[in-house]
């Protein structure tokens, strides 16, 4: 649209300019002929304003330069010269030479220009000096950002009675002030005259505005930028923002009372019968009403700033010592577990009253947990941002185009497992750039964009949190790692192994497909060291790739190491915990299903076989299997498997233990917890328990 | 309704700028190409705002604002005045004629929007 009003403008140019010359020929004959003065300057004026409107700024800064010069002769400074006219005439074809350039494009011929207009200088007179182009100045209030804390203006706003001469809305004004900032606006009334000597087409109101606003002085006085003039305005700080919340001296009456030389009763009946400052003030006519109205609502407004001011100092964050925070926690683990003492001995006495106030303390508890964790959430943005770092070094020094897009970075964790997750994401980002992104040459070539991204991503997902590290890469090598594996005899070069199985191999210990070593990976520590660091997490990670397309590698997290859910069994006398994030569901395992197995340990469920464990015999329990047991199934690294226990009891809150030194390396133990009446059960970790126990059987 | 605004400027470009201007923005538009033209046209028709240029042939500026400060239908609306850099006092002499604000040209549609959207209210 921009074009259409340029093309205009050119029309119109050309057409001032042809009536410039018309009109510079015809002054030739009648220099004095004021009419023709005028029309020459307009001219001029307009070709300027407009140009400089269009972008044409050669041509405003030009004409700009020609319009002084007769804007003197207007104004009888000047004589109309017939060297002012050579002069001008040349100037009008050197703004014609620049119109048409801007068309052709054509080079300008800039000393031209310059020596018409120092010819024009040359003919001021001495007293007037050219005024050099000022820079074009706008006078909109630009939008200027909130500065600094809020900060309360008291405003006066008292237009001359001929305001609405000028076209100016005193309500436009406050309007306007209103978008600053939270306005309370008082009008006084007191000036209007008697209905006699009134004109309606004056005004005779005038305002007190208490604003509260973080613009500063300058955007307050913008608004009245167009009217300064007509209105008598006092503009004054009545509270800077800094000034202590509690300042005010404190009342008489509440010191007399606090010496005990009153009593509250007495106090509130002198109180009753003393007339508010406001009420006495009016009542010797020292003040209007509407006077007192102001000052009470700037001293209204003034206190609900101090106490929105109070409320968020108190809400700013204070920095306690990580030790205490963990006392927290382990304070509210111990409560937990007294907790659920109460809760079965309240169960047990079968009484109305202390089930009651059991129920009362399980469900502050609970809150009370919850808060706990949460102190020590935080948003793991912080190490995303220390990523972003690491990928700009090591591309640079890899000569990769890499990009790193983050998401969820405001995601929640504990601050113990983000500290922890900090090497192992390091390792999975360096493998992403080292042998997942491809050199700029080689993406082209099969057709990717030079530059490769790395996406990171957090996302809640029940009691876990999911990482991703997705790149868009060369994706695993299937067929390298299978024949590495094969040397290295992690699996039988006969084996058909599905995909997800032969990306799990590089996690095995030393494994490598790496060709060279480079300085970022390829040593062949790394992956082995990941998957252990995120498995102290008690977390899992998984592996999903695409040939050419890119792999992703998924880590699940758990929010806190403190307490967990999960489900409590029993064998025989003695409890174990199962975290219940692996847990799917539960079966029974009948003697007739062991019958059927023939020896195997294997359980049919809905078509499907899968393997179990029975932790009797793992754990070598004395006592007799129960008729029907239950499995447990549950999802390790992807694949299901059955833990076999007598019976179970049911999901549990698990303050989690830790072991004491000496069982601190039991393969398939990771720490224990108390139950409610003070037994102890121990949590076990599946995934140990299954590779110790696929380990065992190898060796066998 | 949309609010009626009168842009009064012998620039044509100026004219068809303004105009573009303010329709994208949700006003109607009158069009004036002097300032007896728009003297003329305001003697008749109810506007909300007048948008003039101060160097026009026939009444310039000044004298249309003066004019319409002196009539009854539009003795009230807001005026805005085009003004260049150079006319710096010729701000004093439109606020005393009864011009309610002023714009700099050149100035960007956002500009003029901005002070239309301030003296409109």
């Amino acid at each position: 649209m921009i074009e259409a009003h340029i093309i205009t403008y050119r029309e119109e140019a050309n057409e001032l300019l042809t009536e410039l010359e018309t009109s510079l020929l015809e002054l030739e004959e009648t220099p004095e002929d004021s009419e023709l003065i005028g029309r020459v300057f307009r001219a001029m004026h307009t070709i300027k304003g407009s140009g400089a409107m269009f972008g044409f700024d050669e041509i405003a800064g030009f004409t700009h330069e020609v319009e002084t010069v007769f804007d003197m002769v207007r104004n009888g400074k000047m004589a109309v010269t017939k060297e002012l006219l050579n002069l001008t005439l040349r100037a009008r074809d050197h703004i014609k030479s620049l119109l048409d350039a801007s068309v052709s494009g054509e080079a300008i011929d800039c000393a031209r220009g310059d020596a018409i207009i120092s010819g024009l200088r040359l003919l001021l007179p001495e007293d007037v000096s050219m005024e050099v182009v000022q820079s074009v100045k706008v006078n909109v209030p630009a939008v200027e950002l909130p500065s600094g804390d809020n900060k309360i203006w008291r405003i006066r706003l008292k237009p001359i009675p001929e305001i609405f001469l000028s076209g100016t809305n005193p309500l436009a004004l406050i309007n306007e002030l209103r978008n600053l900032g939270n306005c309370s606006v008082i009008a006084h009334t007191d000036l209007i005259p008697h209905l006699s000597e009134m004109n309606p087409e004056h005004c005779y109101l005038y305002w007190d505005i208490i604003l509260t606003t973080n613009r500063g002085l300058d955007a307050i006085k913008d608004v009245f930028i167009f009217c300064e003039d007509d209105c008598e305005l006092k503009i004054d700080l009545v509270d800077d923002g800094e000034s202590d919340t509690d300042q005010s001296p404190r009342k008489l009456g509440d010191i007399l009372i606090e010496r005990g030389d009153l009593n509250p009763a007495e106090m509130n009946r002198i109180l009753g019968m003393q007339k508010r400052f406001g009420e006495l003030a009016v009542a010797v006519g020292a003040v209007t009403p509407d006077k007192i109205q102001s000052a009470l609502v700037e001293q209204q407004q003034i206190k609900n700033i101090r106490q929105e001011r109070a409320a968020q100092d108190a809400a700013v964050s204070i920095r306690v010592p990580a030790e205490k925070l963990d006392q927290l926690v382990n304070l509210v683990g111990e409560l937990v577990t007294v907790q659920a003492h109460l809760s079965q001995t309240a169960a047990f006495q079968n009484s109305a009253d202390v089930t009651a106030i059991a129920e009362e303390i399980e469900r502050l508890t609970e809150s009370l947990r919850d808060t706990a964790l949460n102190i020590r959430m935080l948003p793991i943005g912080s190490t995303f941002t220390k990523f972003k770092r690491l990928v700009r070094d090591l591309s640079q020094e890899l000569g990769k185009e890499i990009e790193m897009v983050t998401e969820g970075a405001e995601t929640e964790l504990d601050k113990t497992v983000i500290e922890r997750l900090n090497d192992p994401l390091v390792h999975l980002i360096r493998n992403s750039i080292d042998h997942g992104i491809e050199i700029p040459g080689v993406r082209r070539a099969a057709g990717k964009p030079a530059q490769g991204t790395i996406h990171l991503g957090a996302v809640h997902s029940g009691d876990s949190v999911l990482i991703t590290i997705r790149d868009d890469g060369a994706g695993l090598d299937r067929d390298r790692i299978r024949e590495k594996a094969i040397e290295r005899g992690l699996m039988s070069a006969t084996a058909d192994l599905p995909d997800k199985d032969i990306y799990n191999m590089i996690f095995a210990p030393g494994f490598s497909t790496a060709a060279k070593v480079t300085s970022v990976s390829g040593r062949g520590v790394g992956m082995d060291v990941v998957k252990k660091g995120i498995e102290s997490l008690r977390g899992s990670i998984s592996i999903s790739s695409n040939r050419g397309i890119g792999s992703t590698i998924t880590l699940r997290i758990p929010l806190t190491l403190a307490i967990i859910e999960s489900l409590l069994v029993r064998i025989d006398s003695s409890y174990f915990v199962l975290p219940l994030s692996h847990v799917e569901e539960c079966v029974e395992l009948t003697r007739e299903d062991i019958k059927n197995a023939h020896g195997r340990n294997l359980a049919h469920v809905r078509g499907n076989l899968i393997p179990y464990i029975p932790l009797r015999e793992q754990f070598e329990i004395s006592g007799n299997r129960p008729d029907i047991e239950q499995i447990v199934i549950t999802a390790i690294n992807g694949s299901k498997v059955g833990f076999v226990v007598d019976s179970v009891i049911g999901e549990h809150q698990t303050v989690i233990k830790t072991l004491g030194r000496v069982y601190r390396d039991v393969k398939g133990i990771s720490g224990a917890t108390i139950l409610g009446d003070g037994t102890v059960a121990l949590i076990l970790d599946m995934g140990m328990l299954l590779q110790t126990i696929s380990n065992e059987k190898e060796t066998v | 309704m949309p609010k009626l605004i009168m842009t009064a400027d012998d620039s044509a470009s100026v004219r068809q700028m303004v105009s573009f201007t303010l329709k994208q923005n949700g006003y109607d538009v009158v069009e004036a190409v002097d300032g007896r033209d728009a003297l003329t046209k305001l003697g008749s028709q109810k506007v909300d705002m007048l948008i003039t240029d101060l160097n026009m042939p026939n009444l310039d500026g000044l004298g249309l604002i003066r004019g319409v400060r002196a009539g009854s239908l539009n003795k009230f609306i807001p005026i805005v005045m085009l003004t260049t850099e150079s006319q710096e006092a010729k701000k004093g002499e439109g606020k005393a004629a009864g011009a309610t604000g002023w714009i700099v040209k050149p100035f960007k549609p956002e500009q003029l929007i901005a002070v239309i959207k301030k003296v409109l209210g």
